[in-house]
């Protein structure tokens, strides 16, 4: 048998509001055969759901639409395919869309495209848990009836079999859910050397391949560390391109001429990032090894990446759950030389008197000085008696949405009844938030379906 | 000799949940074992007591020249819930780089450590 001797895979969007040209300059700017499109975090399909409920035609990455409409004449003249997890809650209605800004351009009738549903189980979520899947918190352990009236959805992260599947039946454009971000890489190019699916070592490499090109530029370059001041040309970063080759080693690399750097520290960078366990990366279909990556400088802008190794998979699927958990707000004012940090500290006791005095109930109440401390803490060590200003930073979280909406009318007044020598109040009062917390848990993957139509 | 972390190396990091990591990696690929042996679960440990509410984990990949370590509890309840700044523990990293490290002069002077200054 004889298939390709290189898939390209580019990386395009990092995350849901990640730069929206991307994806067309890295289909202009040089070869590639897959466009993999990164839109849902943690707590995009929880956004997505809010967004739906308002208006069921929602819930899915709305810049998807945009996108594909940029790359358009490369998907219809040179066959590149796109692989996004774009559908958030609502695939077969993101598909609809693009299938509209298709029609829209007149040109692309013929492009399939290829939905996944099946990760939604908020539908379910009851009959599961009477059918004994306790959906417990993976690291707390509490049984999901904690929260289950505030449940906002629900999503299993699914794997690569059904994107494999939506490309064999011909997609161009393959529209998932909550897939695993790793997978959206995996895929294509499992399919396109035609993989066994229990061929872990190769799997394996294509999930690290999906891990370094995930986040987008974040490993050519961009949010880079090492030798900051070195990577040039950020304005026009390239976004990141694997190699891969049949045997599973792969090359992750740049279009020409682009902005950025693909070295062995940015691409160990972007490998660690979020690194749980390093031996055991867990995927549905794979748990990859990252004690086993070997990355070697090839050329100019270019890692080689080798000797990854992968084993069975667990018989579990992570299900991420997103549940309403109170309000929060946080408002901030600016204090300006002499003693500015004094006087943001001094601010700081009169609204917590004026807070205590009016009663409200706050489960916590975070004071942070951004320009002193408010990222590294105490490791900061003793601020400057001279800083030029001080942005007093404060923050409230409560089950009650009257007294976090009080707390935002508290700040404004310092303005005039406090400390002296304080502006950057122009944004008006903060706003109020509705929480939106996080409940991970497993889920035996028999119950899970994945389903595929190619439309 | 005093070495600041930061000559060393460069690091990056993330969340999962209520837990950031901060991968480090070797600035030079023999450095990967100055800080095997000295910047240990127990000195990181220490370093952020005042600011992660949980324990500290540390894992070696010595393939990448990088440890990785997981602070629990270090972002009061993770990045939605989060007040802070930094609600999803980007500049966790940083904050690591902020050790200074006690190096016996003979192995600060074998591997060529930039003196802290």
């Amino acid at each position: 048998m004889t298939g390709p001797r290189t898939i390209r895979v580019g990386g395009g969007q990092g995350f849901w509001g990640d730069e929206p040209d991307a994806p067309r300059r890295l289909v202009e700017g040089g070869p590639i055969d897959i466009l993999m499109l990164d839109y849902l975090a943690e707590v995009t399909m929880s956004i997505l759901q809010k967004q739906k409920e308002r208006d069921p035609a929602l819930g899915y990455a709305r810049d998807f639409v945009g996108a594909i409409e940029s790359v358009l004449p490369a998907l219809t003249t040179r066959g590149v395919r796109v692989v996004a997890n774009a559908g958030g809650v609502n695939p077969r209605g993101c598909a609809a869309a693009v299938r509209a800004a298709i029609d829209a351009r007149g040109a692309g009738a013929a492009l399939r495209i290829g939905v996944v549903t099946g990760d939604d189980l908020l539908p379910r979520l009851d009959s599961l848990v009477a059918d004994g899947h306790a959906l417990a918190h993976m690291e707390t352990g509490a049984p999901l009836a904690t929260v289950r009236d505030r449940v906002l959805s629900a999503n299993a992260y699914i794997g690569a079999g059904p994107i494999r599947e939506a490309l064999r039946g011909g997609a161009a454009i393959v529209i998932t859910g909550r897939s695993t971000d790793t997978a959206l890489t995996m895929a294509p190019i499992a399919e396109g050397f035609g993989w066994d699916v229990d061929d872990y070592d190769r799997l394996a490499a294509g999930i690290v391949a999906g891990h370094i090109i995930e986040c987008g530029a974040q490993s050519s370059g961009g949010n880079c560390l090492a030798d900051w001041r070195t990577i040039p040309d950020l304005a026009d970063v390239g976004y990141p391109i694997i190699e891969a080759s049949a045997d599973g080693s792969f090359v992750v690399t740049k279009h020409p001429g682009t902005g950025g750097r693909v070295s062995v520290a940015t691409v160990t960078e972007q490998l660690v990032y979020e690194m749980g366990d390093p031996h055991a990366y867990i995927t549905p279909d794979v748990i990859a090894d990252f004690t086993s990556i070997r990355l070697i400088a090839d050329g100019p802008d270019r890692v080689r990446v080798s000797g990854i190794r992968g084993g069975a998979p667990t018989p579990f699927l992570k299900v991420s759950i997103a549940y309403r958990a109170g309000f929060k707000a946080v408002g901030s004012l600016v204090y300006a030389w002499p003693d500015a940090l004094d006087k943001a500290r001094a601010a700081d006791r009169i609204l917590r008197e004026r807070l205590d005095r009016l009663g409200l109930r706050f489960d916590q109440v975070l004071t942070e000085f951004v320009g002193a401390s408010a990222t590294h803490g105490v490791l900061a060590g003793a601020p400057s008696p001279d800083l030029a200003e001080v942005q007093w930073r404060v923050g409230v979280r409560s089950e009650r949405r009257a007294d976090v909406e009080r707390f935002t009318r508290e700040l404004a007044p310092l303005v005039l009844n406090g400390p002296p020598s304080v502006t950057g109040f122009a944004g008006g009062r903060p706003k109020v938030e509705e929480i939106v917390a996080y409940w991970p848990a497993l889920i035996d993957k028999r119950v899970v379906t994945p389903r595929v139509e190619v439309v | 000799m005093r070495v600041r972390l930061l000559d060393l190396a460069h690091a990056r990091s993330g969340d999962k949940g209520d837990t950031a990591n901060v991968g480090l990696i070797a600035s030079r690929p023999e450095w990967y074992e100055v800080r095997v042996r000295h910047v240990t679960v127990e000195r990181v440990t220490a370093h952020f007591a005042a600011v992660i509410g949980g324990p500290v984990e540390r894992y070696e990949l010595p393939n990448l020249g990088a440890l990785n370590f997981l602070l629990h509890r270090a972002l009061d309840g993770g990045g939605t819930v989060s007040l802070k700044t930094d609600a999803q523990g980007k500049v966790y990293s940083t904050a690591l780089l902020r050790l200074v490290l006690d190096i016996p002069d003979d192995e600060a002077a074998r591997l060529a450590l930039p003196p802290a200054p």
